[in-house]
């Protein structure tokens, strides 16, 4: 597979400048993330009010996968209810696990569907789903600190 | 004078001794820069390892079998051959253990445990590996005792100033990495044994990145411990060394309990065998002895001046060309170095260069490399990392400059 595949524009972009680069102002829910094999570390934070994220955003340091991966979920999910970002959760999860050779359907996904050349390099698909367990663990409780390992 | 040793250093006929290295990696020759991690193995390694299983397979110390004599006298002779290799005055004093984190473990765990109270310290420093500074942490925190560190400077060396203020009448032991793993400074051993012996200190060495680099002389270098891992000197995985000395390791409680370890048990009261066999419980990687024996072999069979200038060179060449690829700094400048390359590239993520570079046959390490502190320290998140062993070329290196063009057109 060509490389371009995996660091597509719209990658290389949200890695440039990601959006919600920041801490929300107000906040109430937060997780840290870890991926112990390359050091990476994010904190995502959430506004919630009844069961519709307001607002949110993340910090923290990796690579370009990931840092565009936690941008565009940023994106994604201002507005959109709990129960929506679960089910965003889920079939992001299934679209970078599944096996390289299957076809996935990633037409709901979206924009994120530009993830889906990590499945080809078994070693990135932690970096791609990070900021998406740790979003996860911010929705579950209050304070949080989740692995990929 | 260097370029004449080196010139006589035939670099491809080496190359030839290891299988491995002929692959294509999707389609390009494999650059195999990530030494540090492990080093790939000699026919005569793969050779020897298979000759153990397929001729003289059989436990050791146990029977009376003529097979199991021959096993016994294979892993007997791997000792005396590590002896050897490392100088040590006695092949009583080398302990088979699975590598460098087995090897610091079992020290932790026996001395540490007699030898550190409440109120006590353990000196480690800024740039040790996890595996030198955890099991000191572990026995710490059970003792109610303090881990110190002694710092670097930002280019990666020993604060050797402060280590006087640092060795107390609290201090219980020294661990130290001979070679950094993630900088490759090589640490003035001699001169820390020195001072801490003044203070009746003894000093282990965290040998895993040295051995395959340079000679090892632990009388020389007069530690009291040294741990090392066969997989990295061209050996097998899962077999390592402690050396230890005479005295202290008969003082030792033993670290497992099991077959082999003892010379009598009953219900009430078990006697222990005597160093070696106390610390080496149970059935040992005997084929892994084995392996490691036969790396040794083939290592003397070169001439180690040859292999550090050929080392040497290519760590001159390579700081020089890859210290000229714009937005690359190296991380890591000590003025005594092994061949270690650790760098950063603008703000391109060393994981990202990992995979660019792994699409162009070109084999490196990236992230914190199990030195979390240190990275710390420098500031760093991560580093990607090229470590160069004896069968690594100029062009190998050149092929890894090359693949750094591709990360900058990708990341442009
Ligand atoms: C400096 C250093 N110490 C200790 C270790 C641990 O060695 P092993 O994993 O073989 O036990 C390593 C290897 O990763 C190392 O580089």
């Amino acid at each position: 597979m060509d490389l371009r595949e995996l660091y597509q524009e719209v990658i290389l972009d949200h890695n440039k400048r990601p959006r919600n680069f920041r801490v929300p102002d107000p906040v109430n829910r937060r997780a840290e993330g870890y991926n112990p094999l390359c050091g990476d570390k994010i904190t995502v934070f959430l506004y919630v009010e009844g069961d519709v994220i307001k607002d949110l955003g993340f910090q923290g340091t990796g690579c370009a996968i990931s840092k565009a991966s936690a941008s565009m979920m940023t994106d994604v999910l201002k507005g959109k209810t709990l129960e929506d970002a679960n089910r965003f959760f889920d079939q992001f999860h299934d679209m970078v696990t599944a096996p390289a050779t299957a076809e996935v359907k990633s037409d709901h996904l979206g924009k994120l569907a530009v993830l889906s050349g990590v499945r080809e390099y078994p070693m990135r698909v932690k970096c791609a789903s990070l900021a998406w367990h740790t979003m996860k663990a911010a929705m579950q409780a209050e304070n949080n600190v989740v692995s990929t390992e | 004078m260097s370029t004449n040793v080196a010139s006589a250093f035939d670099v491809q006929r080496i190359r030839r001794d290891f299988p491995i290295l002929t692959q294509r990696i999707h389609g390009k020759p494999l650059v195999y820069l990530d030494n540090a991690a492990t080093t790939q193995k000699p026919q005569a390694v793969i050779d020897a390892m298979v000759r153990s299983y397929a001729e003289d397979n059989a436990n050791i110390h146990r029977g009376v079998h003529l097979l199991s004599e021959r096993a016994t006298q294979a892993y007997e002779e791997a000792r005396v051959k590590i002896q050897k290799f490392l100088n040590a005055p006695n092949a009583r004093e080398i302990i088979f253990v699975r590598g460098t984190t087995e090897g610091i473990n079992l020290v932790a765990q026996t001395y540490g445990r007699v030898n550190v109270g409440r109120g006590d310290q353990v000196l480690i420093t800024h740039m040790e590996h996890h595996s030198n500074i955890v099991p000191w942490q572990m026995i710490c925190e059970e003792k109610g005792a303090e881990l110190k560190v002694l710092p670097i400077t930002d280019e990666g060396e020993l604060r050797m100033d402060l280590l006087d203020g640092l060795l107390t009448d609290r201090t219980k032991i020294v661990a130290v990495a001979h070679v950094s793993n993630s900088l490759g400074t090589i640490n003035p051993i001699k001169v820390i044994v020195e001072k801490a012996h003044q203070r009746g200190i003894p000093v282990l060495v965290d040998g895993a990145q040295a051995v395959a680099h340079m000679p090892v002389d632990v009388q020389a270098l007069g530690c009291d411990f040294y741990a090392m891992s066969g997989h990295k000197l061209f050996g097998p995985t899962g077999i390592g060394v402690l050396y230890g000395r005479l005295t202290l390791l008969e003082a030792m409680p033993p670290y497992q309990g099991g077959g082999d370890m003892i010379s009598a048990v009953t219900f009430k009261k078990t006697t222990y065998n005597a160093v070696p066999n106390k610390f080496e419980a149970g059935t040992p990687n005997i084929a892994g002895s084995v392996g490691l024996g036969a790396a040794i072999d083939y290592l003397k069979a070169l001439d180690f001046t040859a292999v550090s200038a050929h080392e040497r060179e290519l760590l001159a060449y390579g700081t020089r060309v890859l210290g000229a690829v714009p937005g690359v700094r190296i991380v890591g400048t000590a003025s005594h170095k092994a061949s270690v390359l650790s760098f950063v590239m603008d703000d391109v993520h060393p994981h990202d260069i990992g995979t660019i570079l792994d699409q162009e046959g070109v084999a490196i390490r990236t992230g914190h490399h199990c030195t979390q502190p240190l990275m710390e320290r420098l500031c760093v998140p991560a580093t990607a990392r090229a470590s160069l062993a004896l069968y690594n070329t100029k062009e190998e290196i050149d092929a890894l400059v090359g693949a750094l063009a591709k990360v900058r057109e990708i990341f442009a």
